[in-house]
């Protein structure tokens, strides 16, 4: 460094490698275009939540109640009724070629048996071929039979005249914090900005590296008077600045398209950003130092970075419903800090003081993931 | 075909040659599958509890200590204080708050009504709403035990009255029952889904990356002025990663039955025979995209892109009904929602050639329809 010429060499590196990529119009494009058109089609098609549920509603003899429970359903506005059979030996057809959700199989003689005081029994049938969904589907529709019951527990008690003992009420006024009506767009962006930015970082980086290498142009670097870090430096700095780019685009279609809150600092948002970027940035040049072919090292990429940020980060999936061994994995994913710290920035307005964690977490991990990838970039000299 | 069978020889070569790669193709499949099979839920197992007693009285800690004993929550914290638990929410510390404002007891004795404050850090969404339905669920079962407990107290307050106690609520039973997948084991249903994935991406992207390399490297040209056929020279690029496909997909399917004991209720004849179909479109699509492109970087960045729509737009993770019309429309379209669908219905259902005919010629039709653009897309003279 105390050399003169040095500081010079990697400027002129610097800026060749940046002309490298603006002279390639349509890569650039690509880099810039498809993420935005990424966050705005995923933005707008992922819901997580369940609403058009196809019901098949079993009624034997279908009487006053059965009616009312029916019409409670389909009040509801999550439900609709597709069919209605009168056994439940009709729904095995049904269910098999997916022709409808959930079942409600009501017994005979309900409206007599329920003014009798007669027990009576419902049955929901579910379809749990996809258990997520059906574990939703199943709870919308307990929660329509809870409150149906409740108020047939109310009618009872009022019929029964005053001082008859009346059932007590918990009721549940619940808030949902930092995201009141469970926007999915609102979860999904934080993670689709994690996303795009490994895209480009980590990816990007590790191919254009072990391009250097297939083609033996890295040797011709590794002669030139420039360290392997600052050969480094110089490939990795174009794709930073094309990462804070989608970044930005992909923030200004956040807010623009999908009104999602911005309730914290933008500054910090851009801070962590760039730490993010960084992190992938020298992940990929790790990757790109331990594989020997672009094919390879974009394998490599492609599994340890794509499915883990979409599975393992909480950025569809929460975080405490994987499996104890799975939440230590995610631990050393570095999507999964980066998609606290911007839902906590935007959706919660947290500060520096709520973030300080996940923020040094990232740091360590650059600096490890630094360490190790300007080592195994050095034995490539000999 | 001699032209045919050296260029095979050549393919199956180049891959093998390569060691790191073919380990990439199947150790990391078989670590992902195990690995991600497992991830894929929205179920909450347990959350953490931030409890605000106002109250204080053996019915506000009677509501407590039943969240609790129900397994569901843990106690992460509590105090007097709503601001505190407030902050506790904003530091990721718990997930939910729990307010008993003060006279809960007063209220629930007399009007038989008490209301009990819930914020949850719906941070999350999905896993938010999972534990609200938790929670009002077990607070309905200790209202309805709360009131056959008060009940002789209330019929003496209520003066004497003559009626035997409680003939209380119609007595209404709900059955649940999950069709299909009893245990709603959430892990028979995703790896299916998670082995069309890896097999989309390892057909997808090695096709694509494979003809792009040559591209670069200029093989391409010198290919391309042998008097190898159009046909031919494709036939050469995708059969070997065709092939390599079905074999990690037995490995997967090998996986599923040992590690997760995911059934095969169906013929795995038919599972094939879809497999087989479906990857034509799979590699078909790595085809055009390397037709398109010009290097491996770009060829990359297109493929991830695509194979980012295959993943999201495919309902495996996410439901295709709760998606805008357009959306399902695009997911319709998506040759990988039909297969695994198919791949759910003949693993898990036991579904025949005749439940699945309807995905058989869908992907019959994406895959013809993809390779006929993709081998116009391609060209043999250099531009």
């Amino acid at each position: 460094m105390r050399a003169p010429g040095r500081v010079e060499a990697l400027r002129a590196f610097v800026l060749k490698e940046m002309r490298h990529i603006l002279r390639d119009r349509q890569t650039l494009t690509i880099l810039l275009l498809l993420p935005l058109a990424q966050v705005v089609l995923f933005g707008f098609a992922i819901r997580t939540d369940v609403n058009d549920i196809r019901l098949a509603v079993v009624t034997p003899a279908p009487d006053d109640a059965t009616r009312a429970l029916r019409a409670r359903f389909e009040g509801n506005g999550r439900f609709r009724v597709v069919a209605e059979a009168p056994s439940a030996e009709a729904l095995e057809p049904v269910f098999r070629r997916g022709g409808a959700d959930v079942a409600l199989v009501l017994p005979r003689g309900l409206a007599s048996d329920l003014a009798a005081g007669v027990p009576v029994q419902l049955q929901l049938i579910t379809d749990a071929s996809n258990p997520n969904t059906g574990t939703t589907m199943q709870a919308y529709a307990d929660a329509v039979v809870t409150a149906w019951r409740a108020d047939l527990a109310a009618d009872a008690a009022r019929a029964a005249g005053p001082g008859a003992p009346r059932p007590v009420t918990l009721a549940v006024d619940a808030r949902m914090r930092f995201n009141p009506t469970l926007e999915s767009v609102n979860l999904f962006v934080p993670g689709l900005i994690a996303l795009v930015l490994t895209l480009v970082s980590a990816l990007m980086t590790a191919i254009s590296l072990s391009r250097e290498k297939e083609r033996g142009t890295l040797e011709i670097l590794l002669v030139s008077p420039l360290r392997p870090w600052q050969i480094i430096l110089g490939k990795v700095a174009p794709y930073l600045l094309l990462a804070f780019a989608n970044v930005v685009t992909a923030l200004v279609a956040a807010w623009a398209v999908f009104a999602v809150p911005f309730r914290g600092s933008l500054v910090l948002l851009l801070a962590a950003s760039t730490l993010y970027s960084l992190v992938g940035l020298a992940l990929g040049v790790l990757l790109a130092a331990l594989t020997t072919s672009q094919r390879a090292a974009m394998m490599a990429a492609m599994l340890v970075t794509m499915l883990p940020t979409t599975l393992l980060s909480g950025m569809i999936f929460p975080i405490a419903s994987l499996p104890l061994p799975l939440q230590l994995v995610s631990n050393v994913i570095p999507g999964r800090w980066f998609i606290v710290i911007v839902r906590g920035i935007m959706l919660k307005g947290a500060g520096l003081a709520h973030l300080w964690q996940e923020l040094a977490v990232l740091g360590v991990m650059l600096v490890v993931l630094l360490a190790a990838a300007i080592r195994a970039f050095k034995p490539r000299l000999a | 075909m001699r032209a045919l069978k050296y260029l095979l020889r050549k393919e199956f070569l180049q891959i093998f040659r390569d060691p790191a790669l073919v380990r990439m193709l199947f150790v990391i499949p078989v670590v992902q599958l195990l690995v991600l099979s497992n991830a894929a839920t929205f179920e909450v197992k347990v959350a953490r509890l931030y409890v605000v007693d106002q109250d204080r009285t053996t019915l506000s800690r009677g509501v407590i200590d039943r969240l609790v004993a129900s397994g569901r929550f843990v106690r992460g914290g509590g105090s007097a204080s709503v601001a505190l638990g407030d902050d506790a929410l904003m530091r990721r510390d718990v997930d939910l708050m729990v307010v008993l404002p003060a006279g809960l007891e007063r209220d629930v004795v007399r009007e038989r009504r008490g209301h009990v404050q819930v914020q949850l850090n719906a941070e999350d969404g999905a896993a938010a709403g999972v534990t609200l339905g938790y929670l009002r669920e077990i607070l309905a079962r200790h209202a309805a035990d709360l009131t056959v407990e008060l009940a002789p107290a209330t019929a003496l307050a209520a003066s004497r009255a003559e009626r035997p106690p409680v003939r209380g609520q119609p007595a209404v039973e709900v059955r649940r029952r999950g069709w299909y997948n009893a245990e709603l084991d959430y892990r028979h249903y995703m790896v299916p889904g998670i082995l069309v994935q890896l097999l989309t991406i390892v057909g997808t992207l090695l096709t694509a990356m494979n003809i792009v390399r040559e591209k670069e490297a200029g093989t391409l040209d010198q290919l391309n002025v042998t008097p190898v056929t159009r046909p031919v020279f494709i036939a050469a690029k995708l059969l070997p990663l065709w092939i390599i496909a079905l074999v990690v997909l037995g490995v997967g399917l090998a996986v599923g039955r040992l590690a997760f004991g995911v059934p095969i209720e169906g013929s795995i004849l038919l599972i094939y025979l879809g497999a087989a179909i479906y990857l034509v479109a799979a590699l078909g699509i790595g085809l055009w995209v390397s037709a398109v492109t010009e290097t491996q970087q770009q060829a990359m960045f297109v493929n991830f892109s695509v194979l980012m729509i295959y993943l999201l737009m495919s309902g495996l993770f996410t439901p295709v009904s709760a998606m805008p019309e357009w959306a399902q429309w695009i997911a319709r379209a998506n040759p990988m929602m039909h297969f695994i669908s198919l791949m759910r219905g003949v693993m898990l259902r036991g579904a025949g050639l005749a439940d699945v005919a309807r995905e058989l010629a869908v992907l019959t039709v994406s895959s013809a329809l993809v390779l006929t653009v993709a081998v116009r897309q391609y060209h043999k003279t250099a531009e």
